[in-house]
């Protein structure tokens, strides 16, 4: 047996739990997967870390909403399961996305698992939505090689309409991005009647355009393969009857993407 | 395509114009060869050429002979004629077209008899396709001429049987031929059946020269064996008008004369895997002099590949339902090792590398020949590229470490059947088939009892007692039955190669290997993860033994988690190392038939679903008659990780104590692998990078959606070439049992999603 086995429960007494979660190194896990092709460039370590501040009405992940769901988990035994897959990143050109929930529920502990990988010398990436942009401070950001930037509207009103709470943050969290010169991709859900509106799509399009460092946009059809989850959970889902767009609809939207000269897959 | 009109003189100064010479031309030595002449090639699949017209004809014609033959079997036997190499006249497709010929029979498609294996097995064929036993040949074969499956049977010892039929030791080749032997195909192109019968002589020369004791006895017979059937297969050849004593002039005659050897071995033995060898780069040389001499284009070299690769293709063996129960989709593994790296640490890849791989898109998918990359990192960029694309079009690839295959075997091995590496010409294997390790984990429970039957098939021994397992109890009892498990299972193989030398040797087969051959004992098992998560729920939970009326533990009740291997979680996945490195270890202890050196593999091929219908419930929560996962693969659904992390479990199985193979099989729909093409293949190379580069060992590889396998179920006639890979080897979805299909489509698809 070695330090190495399966990412374990952080053993803590209570208090020193609390400590260890303000300082940033105990965080709220809820899995971790070795994906290839879905969160970043190669093969990854996706960590999803639990808790959310949206309630996003296609969320396929609706079991990583709470914090409290999550596993408490030491930074160290990340960083060691980090360590272990060095010669799969380097033969993958992959490395570590940190996803969620929102990270940067967690950005201290972010921050510690982020610069742990780079003296690794790992490539790095974060999953977010950006509405809690402001927590990543400038440490944080020193240590990302890359942000997905999920950009779930273009409209504030319908922004609010799907995830629940406001766009600006996220729009400031990218122009911060662009100005420290980090590459960005960012994706966009096409959701049939939520988030399919052509004005929609146009604005998250001219603002993607409008970031220097968006080196890619990523657009991903719904799906209700989180449907299941949420059913589980007890909670209420509003998109059961909704079907995943049909092909020609997210060609249109690829397309209005690329008329602002953006790559897009 | 024009054939080169050469002068064929049959003197190696012309046969070997050109070629750089060395000690190969003093001795039989093709990988001395092969060093000094190969002509590496760096570069991408730009180069390569299409079907010829001719090449889509002649392959239509055994395509509309296909469907009818999956709907009742078989397309045609010869039941009255025991094949042997000369047995039957020249067979061919469409004569005047073909540029390779040669089958098995006088028609295509049509199988023959092979008794001395045993005649039971051939009446039972012939009887469910409807055919005629003829009664001289019966009488034969069950009066005068002995076979092997009766030899066995004359020796079997009592726990044998019973271990047999308990289905603890499982799908041994004691009624059906074992196979995996690779002949050096290639000594025939290189050297001519002449040079060949003169180095028979002169190892048969020795052994005179030794006392008459048994083994040189037996020694001296079987060299008298292979100089007949050099002879035969000169005769063979020169049925269809080729004079094969000397050595192979030009590219077209080396393949040709290469195939000559292959379809003699065919001819003679139907062997569970009639592997090919390690071909291609060896013909590359005599293509490439071709085309420096101007005499071929990369058309036409093509060409030939491709008809060599139709003949392959058509290789079919006389086979009963239980054996396709085991062993689904016809399979003849004429498995042809590809690619590697050489032991100056230069690769071997060709362009003729290329053109093997190139078959699956010229002739569309197809399981045969099972097309096998020894794969490095270290190989070209340009080939592994293709490589990958070719998996990801057509799922017919597997791959080898070659870094692993090199360090037993040297840089002149190749693959027999699924992943059982040999050197080639030098090393041949005993085959083995498995044990279950999973029910024999019931047993140790049981106190020797079988959880289906009641009966005692173990000697007896304590059961477990209480109401909760115990790990150390578990483990202690377990440890007792597998020493029983690893004497009765080495003591079957004994016998039954024992008796397959002497009732049924492979003559052709081992006439195309040096005299003094390793010979290896290739033990297996199967029910690895199985037995893995057991021992874990055991160990990390509570697990409670459900009894019945008669005391016998029939299922457990799981309260509490447990790791799962699959998940790259060392505490489970050192309990499968722990199996692994154990069951060797017992077996090792035991003395080998011809002081073979003992190994095991972790694989099942398709036989997974026949064992899991074997066995019942065990402590992991698998239910009674579940399918086991395949080979060392992650039970389905448990390796929640994603593929790679479900991979790196296996990759800690230490290849030193499973040296005939450690198989994987994994399945990702093509959005998994990336968003375009392009990135599809350079994540794949990654993969495969990552997973030789952590010590993986063996990778199938599918790529395919759900949706396409349910509808094939549903509609075969719309796919009559999907092919995926089972194991260790690739399968016609379509001939697959109902319970396979459902087994395959049941098991992990990794779709990144």
């Amino acid at each position: 047996m070695t330090a190495l086995a399966a990412v374990r429960t952080a053993d803590l007494p209570r208090a020193e739990e609390l400590a260890a979660v303000r300082a940033g190194e105990v965080g709220s896990l809820h899995s971790w997967e070795l994906v290839t092709a879905v969160d970043g460039p190669g093969t990854r370590l996706t960590t999803f870390l639990a808790g959310c501040p949206l309630r996003c009405l296609y969320c396929h992940n609706p079991d990583t909403l709470r914090m409290r769901d999550g596993r408490p988990v030491h930074v160290d035994e990340l960083l060691s399961r980090v360590r272990r897959y060095r010669p799969v990143f380097r033969a993958t050109r992959g490395g570590l996305t940190v996803s969620g929930g929102e990270p940067l529920m967690q950005a201290a502990f972010v921050t510690r698992l982020l610069e742990g990988a780079k003296e690794l010398g790992v490539h790095t990436a974060l999953d977010t939505s950006g509405f809690l942009g402001s927590h990543a401070d400038g440490r944080l950001l020193d240590s990302l090689d890359l942000v997905l930037l999920d950009v779930k509207s273009g409209l504030p009103d319908t922004y609010r309409a799907t995830t629940g709470r406001e766009l600006a943050p996220t729009l400031e969290f990218g122009r911060r991005l662009a100005r420290r010169g980090i590459e960005t991709w960012v994706r966009f859900v096409v959701v049939p009647g939520l988030t399919d509106g052509e004005e929609n799509v146009d604005a998250v399009a001219s603002y993607a355009a409008s970031l220097a460092t968006v080196s890619r946009v990523e657009v991903l059809p719904f799906h209700q393969m989180g449907r299941d989850k949420w059913d589980r959970l007890g909670m209420d889902y509003r998109l059961a009857d909704t079907q995943p767009p049909a092909p020609q609809l997210v060609e249109r939207v690829r397309g209005q993407f690329r008329s602002h000269g953006l790559t897009v897959y | 395509m024009a054939i080169p009109t050469i002068e064929h003189t049959e003197t190696p100064s012309f046969a070997w114009r050109g070629f750089t010479p060395g000690p190969w031309q003093d001795r039989i030595d093709v990988r001395d060869f092969i060093q000094r002449n190969v002509t590496r090639y760096d570069g991408d699949a730009s180069f390569l050429a299409g079907p010829t017209e001719r090449t889509a004809r002649v392959w239509g014609i055994l395509s509309e002979m296909f469907p009818e033959e999956r709907i009742t079997g078989v397309h045609d036997i010869d039941a009255t004629t025991p094949s042997t190499i000369t047995s039957h006249a020249p067979g061919y497709i469409e004569e005047d077209s073909e540029i390779i010929v040669g089958l098995q029979t006088d028609a295509p498609l049509k199988r023959a008899i092979m008794p001395y294996g045993g005649w039971r097995m051939v009446a039972n064929a012939l009887t469910t396709y409807g055919y005629e036993v003829d009664p001289t040949l019966e009488h034969i074969f069950t009066t005068y001429r002995k076979t092997h499956n009766d030899g066995v049977f004359d020796v079997y010892p009592p726990d044998v049987r019973r271990a047999r039929s308990a289905h603890i030791v499982t799908g041994l080749p004691d009624a059906y031929g074992r196979g995996r032997i690779i002949g050096d195909y290639r000594r025939v192109a290189l050297y001519g059946v002449d040079a060949l019968i003169a180095d028979k002589k002169r190892e048969r020369a020795a052994l005179d020269s030794r006392r008459s004791v048994e083994d040189v006895i037996r020694d001296r017979e079987e060299n008298s064996e292979q100089v007949k059937a050099l002879a035969e297969l000169k005769q063979m050849a020169a049925s269809y008008g080729y004079d094969i004593s000397g050595p192979a002039g030009t590219g077209r005659e080396a393949v040709q004369w290469l195939y000559f050897a292959y379809l003699a071995a065919v001819k003679e033995q139907n062997g569970a895997a009639m592997s090919l060898g390690r071909t291609s780069t060896f013909l590359d040389i005599f293509l490439q002099r071709d085309i420096e001499e101007g005499l071929l284009s990369e058309s036409e070299a093509q060409e030939i590949m491709d008809d060599f690769v139709i003949k392959l293709r058509i290789v079919r063996f006389l086979r009963t339902p239980e054996y396709d129960a085991l062993f689904s989709g016809d399979p003849t593994w004429v498995t042809e090792s590809i690619g590697g790296m050489g032991d100056d640490g230069r690769h071997l890849v060709t362009r003729n590398s290329f053109r093997m791989l190139q078959t699956l898109y010229n002739l569309g998918p197809a399981p045969e020949p099972n097309l096998t990359v020894l794969w490095s990192e270290d190989l070209p960029e340009g080939f592994k590229r293709y490589c990958a694309q070719a998996s990801i079009d057509t799922s017919a690839i597997q791959y080898e470490s070659d870094e692993l295959i090199r360090s037993q075997c040297g840089d002149d091995s190749g693959i027999a059947c699924c992943v059982s590496a040999m050197a080639i010409g030098k090393q041949m294997q005993f085959f083995g088939a498995r044990v279950n390790l999973a029910k024999a984990l019931l047993y140790a429970i049981n106190g020797g009892r079988d959880e289906l039957t009641g009966k005692q098939v173990a000697p007896a021994s304590e059961p477990v007692s209480g109401t909760v397992l115990d790990f150390e109890d578990v483990m202690a009892k377990y440890d007792s039955l597998l020493d029983w498990l690893a004497q009765t299972y080495v003591d079957a193989l004994n016998c039954i190669h024992y008796m397959h030398d002497k009732y049924a040797y492979e003559r052709l087969e081992m006439a195309l290997h040096d005299g003094d051959v390793l010979r290896t004992l290739a033990c297996g098992i199967a029910g690895l993860s199985v037995a893995a998560d057991s021992l874990s729920a055991i160990r990390y939970a509570t697990v409670h033994p459900l009894r019945n009326a008669e005391g016998l533990v029939v299922d457990y009740r799981i309260e509490g988690e447990f790791p799962m291997f699959g998940n790259d979680d060392d505490r489970v996945d050192a309990i499968a190392v722990d199996l692994v490195e154990r069951f060797m270890a017992k077996i090792r202890a035991l003395p080998t038939y011809r002081d073979a050196v003992h190994t095991q593999s972790v694989l099942t091929i398709t036989s997974n679903v026949v064992y899991g219908k074997h066995t019942g419930n065990t402590p992991d929560g698998r239910r009674a008659g579940e399918p086991f996962a395949p080979g060392a693969n992650p039970m389905n659904g448990r390796d929640t990780h994603g593929m790679l992390a479900s991979a790196l479990s296996v990759a800690k199985l230490p290849y030193s104590e499973a040296q005939d193979g450690i198989s994987l099989t994994n399945t990702v729909v093509p959005s998994g692998l990336g968003r375009t093409p392009e990135e599809q293949t350079t994540n794949l190379v990654g993969l495969l990078d990552a997973y030789m580069g952590s010590s993986g060992f063996h990778m199938n590889i599918n790529v395919l959606n759900r949706d396409t396998l349910r509808d094939a179920m549903e509609n075969p006639e719309k796919y009559p070439q999907l092919t995926i890979r089972v194991s260790g080897y690739a399968v016609n979805f379509t001939r697959l049992t109902r319970a396979q299909q459902e087994d395959v489509i049941s098991r992990t698809f990794h779709g990144g999603l």
